[in-house]
């Protein structure tokens, strides 16, 4: 039990390693702007599939690290990925019964709740962006999320506890 | 395994008391600036995931440079011989108009800031498709770099940092659109504050009267205003300026000279002695120009 459930701690940290390197994966500046978000998905499906593993506090601190790649306010994205965290592990057992196309819509919904809390603290600041910016990744989210839902359940599946 | 119910209110709880720890890390690090050493220690913890993002690039690179053949590099090295011999004879003339130019500020009685100091570092990371513009350098506080240190390039004024850490440091680039910079145009010696656009290698010169002497291909450079920048680096050339009579200020578009988008490595410059405090405008020095 003991191995298996360190199994999974790695399958879980290997992930979000691998979110966190897309998200700072260099993109040529038309595609910049259509990057997914990698990580919020990432947590939905883990706080979705393991809500007692991965909750709340996980999603803050990976969204500390995103802050410290980004540059972004200390504190920005964790606020925004604890909320989905939160919101997720809360209607994890609904969440599982969904067909694949309802559960974009609810990540696309999370990602949105992380465009708008970014949008606000950028007007907090005083910085403009085009909308573009912040919504873009919500459709490309929703859009890959069947394929980001196959392989991390694969990926559960074999490595970690079901 | 867990009962399903029992951490309800308990997830409540914590999402509240980490909702509250967001807003205060935000406001200390947006309003007072406190937060440098906890983002430090953050930027070492995700450096490797940087270094690794980065390795292609070190790899091609190494590749490009060891894979080559003999007669390339001794095409090179002739190529390099002859460009150095050709900065050298330009030196040697700015040597002597440097040695000019102390002389005629001693006559003047103004001060003499000459010789900056400088260290190469190579850009680790590079965001450009948000509409912030910032670069990551692989140098950090170990070799002295500090916040607000402005870096150029060959070509003239890449940007500033912004945050410091021991083993990297993160740039603001002058096209960022929260970033502003004080030049001056050679020709006529208008000044302007240029603004970062967020797109392209564009900037903004603004607060510039809709009278003033500014035309489409001129140089602008760093006028040394702020404390910060040294003086005399070339930062651009005047696009396109549109004149309206009704606006209290010209609406003037600059290109970089840097080009940004391609930079591998840039030049932080050290603009004042190690004694004057670091970072800190000298005071005097904004008078005296």
């Amino acid at each position: 039990m003991s191995a298996r459930v360190a199994d999974g701690v790695l399958i879980i940290a290997a992930t979000f390693f691998l979110a966190l390197f897309l998200a700072v994966l260099p993109l040529p500046e038309w595609a910049a702007a259509w990057r997914p978000a990698w990580v919020a998905m990432v947590l939905v499906y883990w706080c979705m599939a393991l809500p007692e593993r991965v909750g709340v506090g996980t999603g803050w601190l990976i969204g500390l690290l995103l802050d410290a790649l980004h540059a972004t306010p200390l504190g920005q994205n964790a606020a925004a990925l604890a909320i989905a965290a939160y919101v997720t592990a809360k209607n994890y057992r609904r969440l599982r019964l969904f067909p694949v196309v309802q559960q974009a819509l609810w990540v696309g919904l999370m990602i949105s709740v992380n465009a708008l809390l970014t949008w606000w603290v950028r007007g907090i600041r005083g910085l403009e962006a085009d909308p573009g910016y912040y919504w873009l990744p919500v459709l490309t989210s929703m859009l890959l999320w069947p394929w980001v839902f196959l392989v991390l359940s694969e990926a559960r599946r074999r490595y970690a506890a079901p | 395994m867990k009962s399903l119910f029992s951490e309800g209110p308990a997830l409540g709880f914590r999402l509240t008391a980490l909702l509250l720890a967001s807003l205060l890390l935000m406001t200390l690090d947006h309003r007072y600036d406190r937060l440098e050493p906890v983002r430090s220690v953050l930027s070492v913890v995700v450096y490797p995931l940087r270094y690794l993002v980065h390795l292609p690039v070190i790899l091609t690179d190494w590749s490009s440079e060891s894979l080559v053949t003999r007669r390339s590099l001794t095409d090179e090295n002739h190529r390099l011989r002859r460009q150095n011999l050709l900065l050298k004879t330009r030196s040697q003339r700015y040597a002597a108009l440097e040695a000019e130019n102390v002389r005629l500020r001693e006559l003047l009685e103004s001060s003499v800031e000459l010789g900056d100091r400088v260290l190469a570092a190579d850009v680790v990371a590079m965001e450009l498709g948000s509409p912030t513009r910032e670069m990551l350098l692989n140098k950090g506080s170990r070799h002295g770099v500090y916040r607000g240190q402005p870096i150029i390039d060959g070509n003239g004024v890449v940007g500033q940092v912004v945050h410091v850490n021991p083993i990297s440091s993160t740039a603001l680039l002058i096209t960022d659109s929260s970033h502003a910079l004080p030049v001056q145009v050679v020709r006529s010696g208008v000044r302007a504050v240029a603004t970062g656009t967020g797109s392209g290698d564009a900037l903004d010169l603004a607060y510039v009267a809709p009278n003033a002497d500014v035309k489409p291909g001129d140089l602008i450079v760093t006028s040394g205003m702020d404390g910060r920048f040294p003086a005399g680096y070339p930062v651009g050339a005047v696009g396109e300026v549109s004149l309206d009579p009704n606006e209290p200020f010209a609406r003037i578009r600059a290109q970089t000279s840097a080009k940004l988008g391609q930079i591998r490595e840039v030049l932080l410059v050290w603009t004042t002695e190690p004694k004057d405090g670091r970072g800190t405008p000298p005071a005097e020095r904004v008078v005296q120009r």
